[in-house]
């Protein structure tokens, strides 16, 4: 996924894209609230291990990581918090953007 | 070669047979639904193999169209009046695809108020939509056409969709002989199978058409991105092919003619030789106007005929050199079937703009007829074109639109 390819050497006849991460471009600069995780509450890192992850099933953008913890990529996550909504135990929260600016 | 008796709709119908198209999608619309009915039947015996897809509504039957083509296959939609207008969102969409479809409009009026008869209103609405537009005159040429409309979109100097029209009733309901092409190793050699321009492969995904922006893609991550282009630069390509098409179509219709033994070119004409005065227009009218010219031969005006096939794109370059070759031309009648509301017949502000911007200094004369159905005889085109002919040269060119045969009330 992550190499970059544009085959065509001529402009093709209708316009194509081609899956790569960031193809639509930093689309993270849309966000109005970023979900944040909770280690704590997590259940695949209080088990340790694979389960629940209903995060990164149900991201629409394929920006949350099947890991312990789950990360998120938030140079390409727009904010649309299907995976705060999706979390069972609360592990995820949304925060105003805004309150990140000072880093 | 056959010789069969059929209407103009089931002589489209046979030329989709005889291309064999693989994906047919339709609606039924007076006065087209017998096209597809019969291409129904086609697949069903199994006289053709494609997939017929039956859908709820033009919009969706243009849409499957589109999606069929963008895999790769020969498609066939139909359609008329409100139904085409239905369809018009994904007309853009077809041939900003740059997608070969090629759809049978059965020309009728759209509405209100209500009416199912001829009327060319339903595609001269559709002439900015980036389609090719043929007009025919006769079953045979419908026929022809329809084989003709796919050897064009599909060559990959076009890449673009073709709408094939002809008048509803007057052709789509009434039998005529037509020479239909039975061996399909002719045809194959005259139109080979259709390649595709972009590739679908589940195993090397892509997106086809994403959102093109106003300026030009530059991205570090991605070289070569730039190269290509973005939405103007599409539609630049869109233009340019389409520019391509009277010429190509001059081929196409000499390689047909030379195999098959008829030839149209992209107008025909009829006592252009020496005429003073030039009736011009597009389908049934215009062929209807052969008669006219003759009469008004008998009365010593000197009238030929241009029948306009090729409308859109409009072959600019072709009619110049037609007018520079016919010296003594000093007006041209056009009969439109159709009308700009609020100005003036499509056809005749084409040609206007055509032989004006080439600093022709030509009158043209332009009447309404034939709008709904209203039948127009070849007297009432010979009358008004006498009419014009006796103004323009008593040196009255200016005349506005004037609709003929029609009950009305000043």
């Amino acid at each position: 996924m992550s190499n970059f390819k544009f085959k065509q050497r001529k402009r093709p006849i209708s316009s194509v894209s081609y899956p790569v991460i960031g193809e639509a471009g930093n689309t993270g600069s849309w966000r109005i609230h970023r979900p944040v995780l909770n280690e704590k509450k997590c259940t695949a890192v209080k088990k340790n291990d694979l389960v629940c992850l209903l995060c990164w099933l149900y991201c629409p953008e394929a920006c949350i990581s099947k890991t312990v913890p789950p990360k998120i990529d938030y140079t390409y996550c727009k904010g649309c918090l299907v995976c705060v909504s999706n979390c069972p135990t609360g592990a995820l929260t949304a925060i105003e953007e805004s309150t990140f600016k000072e880093e | 070669m056959a010789k069969l008796l059929l209407n103009g709709n089931h002589a489209a119908a046979n030329a989709c047979k005889d291309v064999g198209v693989q994906v047919i999608a339709a609606y039924p619309i007076t006065p087209q639904s017998p096209i597809v009915e019969r291409l129904s039947r086609f697949v069903d015996d199994g006289k053709l193999n494609a997939e017929f897809v039956r859908v709820e509504s033009e919009h969706s039957a243009i849409t499957v169209c589109i999606a069929a083509s963008t895999t790769g296959a020969r498609v066939f939609t139909a359609s008329s009046a409100n139904g085409l207008c239905l369809m018009h969102e994904q007309l853009h969409w077809a041939a900003g695809s740059r997608l070969p479809i090629v759809l049978a409009c059965a020309n009728r009026a759209p509405a209100a108020p209500w009416n199912v008869w001829t009327d060319e209103q339903d595609s001269i609405s559709q002439r900015d939509t980036g389609w090719v537009q043929l007009y025919c005159e006769d079953n045979q040429e419908i026929y022809d056409t329809i084989i003709q409309a796919y050897k064009l979109g599909e060559d990959p100097e076009i890449y673009a969709p073709v709408m094939v029209c002809f008048d509803g009733y007057i052709l789509s309901h009434t039998m005529m002989p037509v020479e239909t092409i039975d061996d399909s190793n002719l045809i194959k050699e005259f139109l080979p199978p259709y390649k595709p321009h972009t590739h679908l492969d589940p195993n090397d995904p892509c997106i086809v058409n994403l959102v093109t922006f106003p300026w030009i893609r530059h991205d570090p991550d991605k070289p070569g991105i730039e190269k290509m282009g973005a939405y103007p630069e599409f539609r630049y390509a869109l233009q340019q092919s389409l520019l391509k098409v009277p010429e190509k179509f001059k081929k196409i219709d000499k390689e047909f003619g030379d195999k098959f033994g008829r030839y149209y070119g992209i107008y025909k004409e009829y006592l252009c030789d020496d005429a003073e005065f030039i009736i011009f227009g597009i389908g049934t009218l215009a062929c209807e106007a052969r008669i006219s010219a003759d009469l008004l031969r008998k009365q010593g005006f000197k009238v030929g005929l241009i029948n306009l096939k090729l409308y859109r794109p409009f072959p600019r370059d072709d009619l110049i050199e037609f007018i520079t070759k016919h010296p003594d031309i000093k007006g041209i009648i056009v009969f439109d079937r159709n009308l700009s509301y609020g100005y003036e017949g499509a056809v005749c502000t084409d040609l206007k703009s055509t032989l004006y911007s080439a600093h022709f200094d030509i009158p043209v004369h332009n009447y309404i007829a034939g709008i709904g159905g209203r039948n127009i005889t070849a007297e009432q085109i010979a009358s008004a074109t006498k009419k014009s002919c006796e103004m323009i040269l008593k040196g009255q060119i200016d005349k506005k639109p004037e609709w003929i045969n029609i009950d009305m009330e000043d």
